[in-house]
């Protein structure tokens, strides 16, 4: 079915997200309840109670029991997601790395939101940030209809990978925000998720196995290698999961990037969330004007897609990056450092200006992308760089 | 033990033979050893019911003796034996 003629529903962001989890029918739900994503599960919540779906759901009392009750279902076998934001998943932190070590398929959906303190409810990256270094995978949505058709590819990534896998959105713009979401039947979901294969099940009597054991200075490093090699080789099903799910459904979810108008363009700006939405309006205003304008937007963090990034952006002139979270390093936000190493190893690369916007959910808007462009266009006329990050909306 | 290179892993470090933990001799950690005096014993088996790493070595209802192996030395068995039966005594290193 192509996507003109298929159906469409108006959803907000969490909508969406509880909408997949219905069709996708897990087996088990774990979670607790935390502002921005609460509605996730609530809604999830309701079709369970009416007898929608055959989950097993399990409220527990904080977010750290609920990643280890996905821990200890995963290990059984099950299809198991989840739902957080901010200090839930900063709560689940130590857990994290246990699913992802012991290769645990998991879904998590994510409400970006800032961290405390001072304590915020509103959109940062500052959480999901807080947490790329954990061995999941990390892919972040622009919009509503994006969450769905993402949340699906990744139950198929995540098994596939048998690596954990977070979905996110952004908190209130996305997750609270009525937009168009085009939904595939039931039916098809089931056929495209099918069933779990796992890697090894603790339920299964007849073939005892011993898991998370001590692994001490002999074998840490043999294990960290092996487990890396898991997150590389994820790459590639990252990419034939979502051509897959194009091809059969019409549907064109991004897989890694998305590009907007980069082809020909000097300047690029590399966004991640809905804010590409805001640069894509300004691009479009600029390339009236005949300026060489473009947008690549990450949608991809864990693994991080360095060769698509270095190829996309060696003959650009000027790469603006923006990162919604600090790393207080002194040198710019997170997928600004890491885009600028992925880029140095290049003999012809851009010149790369961090900007850090949009803390604490701080509106960002039509003019602040403009003057991010007019930025980089000074920098490019200068041919040069010379502040190491800059902070867009501050009051000086 | 030849150890294994990377490849040679299961991803997420499943272990299949188990169990695996009677291969780790436990035994090497003890500085003090406990001594069992069969003609005090009465073989009540407390010891057996109290010994953490079950090192008591039982046989048709009687401790026949202490599997050094396994045994870490912690003395629990010396303590909690009525008849004085067992005595640690320090490792000669
Ligand atoms: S506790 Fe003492 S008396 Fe009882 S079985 Fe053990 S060694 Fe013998
Ligand atoms: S010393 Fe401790 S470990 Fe050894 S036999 Fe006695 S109780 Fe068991």
């Amino acid at each position: 079915m192509k996507v003109e003629t298929r159906k469409f529903v108006a959803k907000t962001g969490n909508e969406a997200a509880a909408f997949a989890m219905k069709q996708i029918n897990p087996d088990v739900v774990a979670a607790y309840p935390i502002t921005p994503s609460s509605e996730i599960v609530m809604i999830f919540s309701k079709y369970v109670a009416d007898g929608e779906v055959d989950t097993e759901f399990i409220p527990v009392e904080s977010e750290h029991s609920a990643i280890s009750v996905c821990i200890g279902a995963s290990a059984s076998g099950a299809r198991v997601i989840t739902a957080t934001s901010s200090q839930g998943l900063a709560l689940m932190h130590e857990i994290l790395y246990i699913a992802s070590s012991m290769r645990l398929p998991i879904v998590m959906i994510v409400g970006n939101r800032a961290l405390s303190g001072p304590l915020n409810i509103h959109c940062d990256h500052s959480d999901t940030m807080g947490s790329r270094d954990c061995g999941w995978i990390q892919m972040y949505c622009e919009n509503a209809n994006e969450v769905y058709h993402t949340i699906i590819n990744a139950v198929r990534i995540s098994e596939e990978a048998n690596l954990p896998c977070m979905v996110m959105m952004d908190g209130f713009i996305v997750t609270h925000g009525m937009e168009k979401v085009f939904v595939l039947e039931d039916e098809e979901v089931k056929s495209f998720i099918g069933k779990r294969k796992p890697l090894y099940s603790l339920l299964d009597v007849e073939k005892p196995i011993t898991l998370g054991s001590l692994t001490l200075f002999d074998y840490y490093l043999e294990y960290k290698r092996n487990q890396l090699e898991g997150v590389i080789k994820a790459k590639k099903i990252i990419n034939d999961v979502f051509e897959e799910y194009r091809a059969r459904f019409g549907i064109n979810v991004p897989s890694f990037v998305e590009e907007y108008n980069i082809e020909d363009a000097e300047i690029v700006v590399v966004v991640m969330s809905s804010a590409a939405g805001t640069f894509k309006e300004v691009v479009d205003e600029l390339r009236n004007k005949g300026e060489k304008v473009g947008v690549l937007r990450l949608k991809v963090m864990r693994p991080f897609p360095y060769e698509i990034l270095r190829e996309k952006l060696t003959n650009v002139k000027v790469v603006g990056v923006m990162d919604r979270a600090e790393t207080f390093s002194t040198m710019g936000g997170p997928l600004s450092i890491e885009l600028r190493a992925a880029l140095y190893p290049l003999s012809k690369r851009p010149l790369v200006q961090s900007f850090v916007f949009g803390l604490g959910g701080r509106e960002f808007g039509i003019e602040d992308a403009m003057k991010v462009f007019d930025i980089l266009k000074d920098i490019g006329m200068k041919n040069k760089i010379t502040e190491e990050y800059i902070y867009i909306g501050l009051r000086e | 033990m030849k150890l294994k290179t990377w490849k040679e892993l299961e991803e997420g470090g499943v272990v299949r033979n188990t169990p695996t933990s009677p291969q780790y001799k436990t035994g090497d950690w003890r500085i003090k050893t406990p001594l069992f005096s069969e003609s005090d014993c009465t073989h009540c088996l407390i010891c057996f019911l109290y010994c953490p790493d079950s090192a008591i070595k039982v046989k048709l209802g009687k401790v026949i003796g202490i599997d050094l192996d396994y045994c870490k030395g912690c003395g629990i068995c010396a303590n909690v034996c009525p008849k004085g039966a067992i005595s640690m005594k320090e490792e000669e290193i």
